[in-house]
């Protein structure tokens, strides 16, 4: 009886998405061990916050008012850049793509699989994750959203053996796909010929293809490699820039993949609308999640551009190219 | 009736417990040999108290580690009906081996749950797993005799008192 059972589930799971709903409410009985596990790390980490001395509060204090300060310089060019970018697109009748709505989930310090790298963080369906979402983090991508469950959700990191992220060379824009080894610090691209032309240190960026990750996020970093001469393929590597094994909170963006049309206004850019010239928005919550729940763990980076993007005409789709 | 309601709150306990352990972030070399503890569990209660585990229960706790670890469905279900259902077999003369023989038995029940997650996995998609896949099925034999002493102790605690 049992051994039928699981042989129809693993037929109808392996051929639909019809157990979705199953595996939702079942995950709601287990989903409360993945915190207990996580528990002790949340402890140690807030006995850690209380105990550390003044002063080391203090230096971090200065470090962090000196990166938000050059942070925010560089936004200002970064506005004025983004704008050029949509004037020139309104000459080009190209439309513009909006910036992304952010929300920060958290890890959960479990271990589902040691030969997968598959991560869980601990915002699920109810605050609108759904599968196949981008995950990012400070640095560049993380991965992408392999399962939403109610209370958690399951994220597949871009080094798993079975993924792969379209990436684009940022230097002269070659594209090629970046596949996962199977470790943290590294990511093949096996598909590049002999003769491509790519170096050493070449950053990796997304090229926007294929949908799934919005495109000029970095990816990696080219290592060092030698060309054999008698293949056609080169075996070269890459490290990946987001810090896929020390980050703790990671950014499930939703891309509007879809271009802007004249009229509608994805909810994303809704909160920044008001003052679109006013540069202090850009960087402030604005506590915004797509239901639209004050929960104050969403960010909105929509940046100044709306206002003048609602002006650029709606014409092919969002270019693969953002540069 | 009521020792029997308290024994089977042990039996979910130490289920529960094992699945805390299944997914605990072990550091580095140990996450790989981290052996399926909820498995052994559910083979120590269905040799102890095999009137209280059944093919069920493995199957609904089967069910409820995939959805934990975030397999295929189905998966761990099949692989623990399938053991407790040789467990039951056996359960009597299991009870009279010695240690090391249980083990020897535990390590089979352990191999087989592990080809037949890596047959299932192929089917999905091929690929290759690393050699590490098949660490826990050795690393479990060795944990048995805890697991087996430490839920002795758990089973037994009532009755002393």
């Amino acid at each position: 009886m049992a051994i039928i059972a699981s042989v129809a589930l693993l037929i109808t799971e392996h051929r639909s998405h019809r157990l979705d709903s199953l595996r939702a409410t079942l995950s709601v009985v287990v989903d409360p061990l993945k915190y207990l596990v996580d528990l002790p790390t949340v402890l140690i980490e807030q006995a850690a916050d209380s105990v550390s001395s003044y002063s080391t509060l203090k230096r971090e204090n200065i470090q962090l008012r000196e990166e938000q300060f050059i942070d925010k310089t560089r936004l200002l060019k970064f506005d004025s850049l983004e704008k050029e970018n949509i004037r020139l697109r309104a000459l080009l009748e190209n439309s513009f793509k909006l910036g992304e709505q952010l929300l920060i989930a958290e890890l959960l310090s479990i271990n589902t699989a040691p030969y997968e790298n598959i991560v869980v963080v601990n915002k699920g369906t109810r605050f609108g994750v759904h599968p196949q979402q981008p995950v990012l983090d400070a640095n560049g991508v993380v991965g992408q959203v392999f399962r939403a469950l109610p209370f958690s959700s399951e994220i597949m990191l871009i080094t798993d053996p079975n993924h792969a992220i379209p990436v684009q060379v940022n230097r002269n824009g070659l594209l090629t796909i970046a596949v996962g080894s199977g470790q943290l610090n590294r990511l093949n691209l096996p598909f590049l010929p002999n003769n491509a032309d790519i170096r050493p240190g070449d950053l990796l960026i997304t090229s926007g293809l294929g949908g799934t990750f919005p495109s000029g996020y970095p990816v990696g970093v080219i290592d060092d490699f030698t060309p054999i001469t008698n293949k056609p393929f080169v075996n070269i590597t890459a490290t990946p820039k987001a810090m896929l094994d020390r980050n703790r909170e990671l950014l499930i963006v939703w891309s509007d993949s879809s271009p802007v049309s004249l009229n509608a206004q994805p909810t994303a850019s809704k909160a920044s609308e008001t003052h679109p010239l006013d540069q202090s928005t850009n960087s402030e919550s604005v506590n915004k999640t797509p239901e639209g729940e004050q929960t104050g763990t969403a960010h909105n980076t929509q940046s100044a551009g709306s206002g003048l993007a609602r002006k650029a005409p709606a014409g092919a789709r969002a270019g693969t190219n953002s540069r | 009736m009521n020792s029997h309601s308290s024994s089977l709150g042990r039996i979910i306990f130490t289920i529960i417990m094992a699945m805390c352990l299944r997914i605990a972030p072990w550091p580095g070399f140990l996450s790989n040999i981290n052996p399926d503890w909820v498995l052994l569990v559910l083979i120590y209660w269905a040799l102890a108290v095999p009137e209280r585990v059944g093919i069920f229960h493995a199957w609904t706790v089967g069910l409820l580690t995939d959805v934990l670890t975030g397999r295929m469905f189905g998966q761990y279900a099949l692989a623990y009906s399938l053991i407790i259902y040789f467990c039951l077999m056996l359960h009597k003369r299991l009870r009279q081996f010695p240690l090391p023989q249980q083990g020897l038995f535990i390590f089979s029940c352990l191999l087989f749950s592990q080809v037949l997650l890596f047959w299932l996995k192929n089917i999905q998609h091929p690929d290759q797993l690393h050699l590490s896949f098949w660490l826990p099925v050795f690393t479990g034999t060795l944990c048995w005799p805890l697991i087996y002493t430490v839920l002795r102790r758990v089973r037994l605690s009532r009755r002393t008192k």
